[in-house]
């Protein structure tokens, strides 16, 4: 088949506990972008729970496809194609994102394109700097996932190290619970830590010399023995401290790896690449070392489907369309070169 | 003529049927299990193309929206909502047990219709012949196949039992006499069972707009949440 530059695809994400549609031309410029979160409904749980998040995104699927056309100004016989994430994520809620994908090609005619959810975040840069330059180290972080992944061309990537057991966004998450802060609670430690004091208290950096691996359940278990001994203490040096503790272990391996492969710009993604003190030791660290860096939106960190659409583009014209036979990949990897 | 793209993931099956004014014109049923996902549109596809049928030219679409299976109800019922909403039709959402119930309408006994809700329970619920069809008796519910074979049998009356759910827990039901159980032929919803009764309501006008369709589940998604701590 053809594939025009300027092709329109419809992207949706029902990974977690966000439903999101959004309509991308060409890989990188966003007509709209529909984000609808559930985390208030997931909050007293103080998790995401996966019969709910599966139940709210059947019932809102409509509206926010509606909403993402609307924005766009376009009407689904204008699609060329439509796009979502398969994997991985919960079982359940990637169902309603394939099946609402799949229900679009099958009226339409037009290609579907199952799409991994964590090779989306490495493209979010581009919908905002579409001439990133290649090789690139990207530091993905989020509640389900932290790894540091090379990029060494469009399509092509290796892992360099990935947490061998909680994932930086669950420590936030554990940690603000054990707090009493709420769920999510990277943002509320973000927010309580801008009035504190990052040297506090000294939390342990576990396996800061070992390779490109992370380990955040020792931290996690390091603060709550502190906040035991120590309940008194002030929470905003608290969070900052915790805080500074997970940014420094993130922001050191990505620093060590991209020197290491030669890479020529680091890249931030995922959830926690929302958060303020990850965001400023990337920028200050990159430009030390002489390397670009580039830290997207935070709209386009957390989850969205503004990058869903946008790797369908790259993935559409690489390997064409995906089968209307294929599934959801609740276990998913990202495909690397060896 | 107007042509019905009929849908139902409910149970280990997966049915799609096309039904217009001249009558069913094809129907696909697959009982592999869990493979909803990966049948449904290919399914939907094959059955369209031997018909020769575009998409556009459906006027609506029906599914069978539970109580049932989950992974399998959200497969259909988001499938469904999403395809008329981009083909600017409406959606016949109809209940699972009463496809169940459908093609034995020409039963004087009770018919109870039962479909499988896994952890020891059924889905179920009962229904009477009246004129021209069937009438629900009560609501939808999930409970023990004892419970509702205890309820059958102080009852004293002759009992078709249908449906998954009774296939799985026949034991449960025999002995007094007074229960059977319908044929294997008729373990899952019927396609065809949802062409004719959603060719009826197409017909009155009776139709939801595809934001409006929900699943009837019958169990709170908060249980779930409790059940799976509990476990
Ligand atoms: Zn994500």
């Amino acid at each position: 088949m053809v594939i025009s530059r300027s092709l329109r695809i419809l992207g949706i994400e029902t990974s977690c506990d966000e439903t999101a549609a959004a309509v991308v031309e060409g890989g990188s410029m966003i007509c709209s972008s529909v984000v609808a979160s559930q985390a208030e409904r997931h909050a007293r749980f103080g998790g995401v729970v996966p019969e709910i998040a599966s139940r709210l995104h059947v019932d809102v699927i409509t509206d926010v496809i509606a909403r993402a056309l609307v924005e766009a100004g376009l009407d689904f016989p204008e699609l060329d194609a439509v796009a979502a994430t398969h994997g991985p994520g919960l079982a359940g809620a990637l169902l309603v994102g394939v099946s609402a994908a799949k229900a679009i090609a099958l009226a339409h005619g037009i290609p579907y394109i199952g799409v991994n959810h964590l090779e989306a975040h490495l493209y979010a840069a581009f919908l905002e700097e579409p001439d990133l330059v290649l090789p690139m180290v990207v530091l993905l972080a989020s509640g389900g996932h932290t790894m540091i992944v090379h990029m060494i061309d469009h399509g092509r990537y290796t892992v360099l190290g990935r947490t061998v057991d909680d994932a930086a966004g669950e420590c936030f998450d554990k940690i603000a619970r054990f707090a009493g802060l709420g769920y999510p609670g990277g943002p509320a430690i973000d927010r309580l830590a801008i009035d504190g004091d990052p040297d506090a208290i000294r939390f342990p950096r576990p396996m800061l010399d070992e390779g490109y691996d992370f380990s955040f359940s020792g931290l996690k278990t390091a603060v709550i023995n502190h906040v035991r001994s120590h309940p008194d203490d002030d929470l905003p040096d608290l969070c900052a401290s915790v805080q500074e503790a997970i940014v420094d272990t993130l922001v050191i391996k990505l620093m060590r790896a991209a020197r290491e492969v030669d890479a020529r710009a680091v890249v931030i993604g995922g959830g926690v690449a929302a958060n303020t003190a990850l965001r400023t030791r990337v920028l200050d660290e990159a430009a030390r070392a002489g390397i670009r860096a580039f830290v997207p939106g935070r709209s386009l960190c957390t989850d969205n489907a503004a990058m869903i659409a946008s790797v369908a583009w790259w993935r559409l014209h690489s390997d064409g369309p995906t089968s209307l036979a294929s599934g959801a990949y609740p276990n998913l990897r990202l495909p690397v070169v060896e | 003529m107007a042509h019905l793209l009929c849908l139902d993931t409910s149970t280990a099956q997966v049915g799609v049927a096309v039904v217009s004014e001249a009558g069913i014109l094809g129907e696909v049923r697959l009982a592999r299990g869990r493979l909803h996902a990966e049948q449904l549109a290919p399914a939907v596809s094959y059955l369209l193309g031997e018909l020769e049928l575009s998409p556009s030219g459906l006027a609506a679409i029906a599914v069978g929206n539970g109580p049932g299976l989950f992974t399998g109800l959200r497969v259909g019922v988001t499938t469904a909502k999403v395809m008329a909403q981009a083909l600017r039709i409406p959606v016949i959402p109809v209940s699972s047990l009463d496809l169940l119930a459908h093609p034995l309408r020409h039963t004087r006994r009770l018919i109870v219709a039962a479909i499988d809700a896994r952890r020891g329970e059924i889905f179920h619920a009962s229904y009477r012949r009246v004129p021209g069809g069937i009438q629900r008796l009560g609501p939808y519910q999930v409970g023990r196949p004892s419970a509702l074979a205890a309820e059958l049998q102080a009852g004293a009356q002759e009992v078709l039992l249908v449906g998954d759910g009774a296939l799985r827990y026949a034991d449960e039901f025999s002995g007094s006499g007074l229960i059977d159980a319908a044929s294997s032929v008729h373990a899952h919803p019927s396609p065809g069972a949802l062409a004719e009764l959603a060719l009826a309501r197409y017909q009155r006008e009776e139709f939801s707009q595809p934001w409006a369709i929900e699943i009837l589940y019958l169990r709170k998604a908060d249980a779930e949440a409790n059940w799976e701590v509990g476990r």
